[in-house]
């Protein structure tokens, strides 16, 4: 070890917030140093120290490169977590293990999917979108005419209105980060601007939405405003650098940055120019939650600021006391995350987290702080600013305005109302264990 | 004319990488529009007439065609009982008749009669996602029917009122003023 002369003195750096939230910048004045001191979290007991010998693969050529290449077989259990394994005739969901993960993109095989009726088995060579409705002229394009026109990327996030929906449970609901948060993923997605389409087509002046529509077996429809869809619409063809997978949407989607996934319209074949919203099956009844006095929010498109830990969290343990790392997932619909708060003594106390550069607007931010944990019961949460000045609320101020269910929600897959962006607390206990708690 | 514009991209790449850059900076970063090379093909309504099903609250969309909740009865118990039960009391899917007042709690089931605020959409739904193994063959007269049905097990409308294009739009949802709009300077 180079670095030994600058290796930090953790019992000597100071406290910044209650529990010993030590400052975001020692990751800066460290350096990799600092990284190897830190303590990693773990999902099976640590092992005794032994002396070191030769592996068998160490000793023999390794396999053949396959031509596409899969994650090693002891990562097994970085899976997806199915609401519907067996394809029943209901809706399926795989949730994102974002507790098994970190960075911001998320893997294109462990990004969530929804599917209301399955993954349509898409040809694309007769796949069509078309664009007609309130137009000059309605056209339908092939996936190869859109291939040809000026693409551009972005890094965003989708999260269904669904996702942390256990939250608004009067008690806590036990689940992983993937449980409770996996409704939600990152990715870059590439493709031709919808603006494009729309001014080659020609939009009649008085259009005021579109409907967008997918090729799958339910006909999924949305209706979007025009003003979004002139913003930064997309019809996306590519994730994280490939086709789009059929979960998202192959071999087309709509992209709306930072709304409502459900709005992110796959498997995309009609966009309808139209002066009103069609009250859609899934605008009109799914996503519109009811509120504490029996009205219901209509329209709630926006995704709003949210963030959570994700290390440590249920089904990460800490090994013991020593200095850890706490990171999460920031984000927000409105923009980009321009500050994350952490608390380890219940929100009596806060340290500012390092985020991870560069900051996308509408993606995935990593946050991160290092901490030194003493062996004592802790409770973690964490706070999100965006650049449009938007805070998480607190709990309290959510079901303030939202309310809570009456009894506890003891499904962790249930959905008690939707568009829940409070804070998640962990409650690490003295062995080291970690629980879903409020604070 | 943009049709040449698009195979004069691809004889020319650097030329059109130029363009399309000025086009970028004229429009500024970010979400900038591009021009397309408009390879669009022009396409009828008529072409698209079996994939444009969406219907209108105000009934724009609707096909010509009629049915009672008499018809629909038989319908639904060939068609739709097996996952939605007997007269739409819920079976493996959800009850299609009843609900609680949504005073009773956040997470109240959602249903026709306190909830959905557009008869319209119960139409379009089912025309275009029923009967979940075989979506989209039902007939207009069919759909009609069923909507007429549903909504008559509900006492939305009586068993001898007639659905089709200009009956449906104005059958009053109970929920119809249920709602606040979240975000209303983003909803034309």
């Amino acid at each position: 070890m180079s670095g030994d002369r600058r290796t930090p003195k953790w019992n000597d750096l100071e406290v910044v917030a209650g529990n010993g939230l030590l400052d975001r910048r020692v990751f800066l004045a460290g350096g990799a140093a600092f990284a190897a001191a830190i303590t990693g979290y773990t999902l099976s007991e640590p092992v005794a120290a032994q002396q070191l010998v030769d592996a068998p693969w160490s000793t023999t050529a390794g396999l053949p490169i396959p031509d596409y290449g899969v994650p090693s077989r002891f990562e097994k259990l970085v899976a997806r977590t199915l609401s519907n394994p067996s394809g029943a005739p209901r809706t399926q969901h795989a949730r994102t293990p974002h507790q098994l993960l970190t960075g911001t993109f998320t893997p294109n095989g462990l990004h969530f999917v929804i599917s209301h009726s399955g993954n349509p088995d898409i040809d694309p060579g007769t796949h069509r979108l078309v664009v007609h409705g309130m137009v000059k002229r309605p056209l339908s394009f092939t996936l190869d005419a859109l291939g040809r026109y000026p693409m551009q990327s972005r890094m965003t996030f989708i999260e269904c209105g669904g996702n942390s929906a256990p939250l608004f449970s009067r008690e806590p609901v036990q689940g992983t980060a993937q449980a409770l948060h996996g409704l939600g993923s990152c990715a870059e997605w590439t493709g031709v601007m919808l603006s494009t389409l729309l001014e080659e087509a020609g939009v009649d002046p008085a259009a005021t939405w579109l409907v967008a529509e997918g090729a799958d077996s339910l006909a999924v429809s949305r209706s979007v405003p025009i003003a979004k869809a002139m913003d930064d619409a997309m019809i996306a063809l590519y994730q994280n650098g490939e086709r789009l997978r059929p979960g998202n949407g192959y071999p087309m989607r709509l992209l709306l940055p930072g709304w409502e996934g459900n709005m992110n319209v796959k498997w995309l074949r009609r966009i309808k120019l139209v002066d009103m919203p069609a009250m859609s099956y899934y605008e009109s009844r799914t996503y519109a939650p009811i509120l504490p006095n029996g009205k219901a929010y209509q329209f709630y498109f926006l995704q709003e600021i949210k963030s959570f830990i994700t290390h440590p969290s249920p089904g990460l343990s800490l090994t013991g006391p020593g200095v850890y790392e706490i990171s999460g997932i920031a984000y927000s619909g409105n923009g980009r995350i321009a500050k994350v708060m952490v608390t380890a003594d219940g929100g009596t106390s806060w340290a500012q987290a390092a985020l991870q550069e560069p900051v996308h607007p509408k993606a995935f931010t990593r946050f991160r702080v290092p901490w030194r944990w003493d062996g004592t019961p802790a409770v973690l949460q964490s706070r999100a600013w965006d650049e449009a000045g938007n805070v998480q609320p607190t709990r309290a101020q959510i079901i303030a305005q939202r309310g809570e269910t009456a009894t506890a929600v003891t499904n962790a897959a249930a959905f008690p109302s939707q568009h829940y962006n409070g804070p998640t607390s962990w409650a690490v206990g003295p062995g080291g264990d970690v629980t879903h708690v409020y604070a | 004319m943009r049709r040449c514009d698009g195979a004069r991209v691809r004889r020319c790449e650097g030329a059109s990488a130029c363009l399309f850059a000025l086009a970028m900076l004229a429009f500024g970063g970010g979400a900038a529009r591009a021009q397309g090379p408009g390879l669009g093909t022009p396409v009828s309504e008529a072409e698209i007439a079996a994939w444009d099903i969406s219907v209108m609250p105000d009934g724009s969309g609707l096909p010509p065609g009629s049915g009672t909740a008499a018809q629909g009865a038989p319908i639904f118990a060939a068609k739709c009982a097996v996952c939605h039960g007997a007269s739409g009391k819920g079976g493996p899917n959800a009850a299609l008749v009843g609900g609680a007042p949504l005073t009773s709690g956040i997470d109240t089931t959602k249903t026709i009669a306190n909830f959905w605020p557009y008869a319209t959409t119960l139409f379009d739904f089912t025309r275009r996602a029923m009967p979940w193994t075989q979506p989209r063959t039902l007939t207009s007269d069919e759909v009609y029917a069923l909507t007429a049905y549903m909504l008559a097990l509900n006492g939305i409308i009586d068993d001898r009122d007639v659905m089709n294009a200009e009956t449906l739009p104005d059958v009053r949802m109970p929920n119809r003023d249920g709602f606040v709009v979240r975000f209303p300077e983003k909803t034309p």
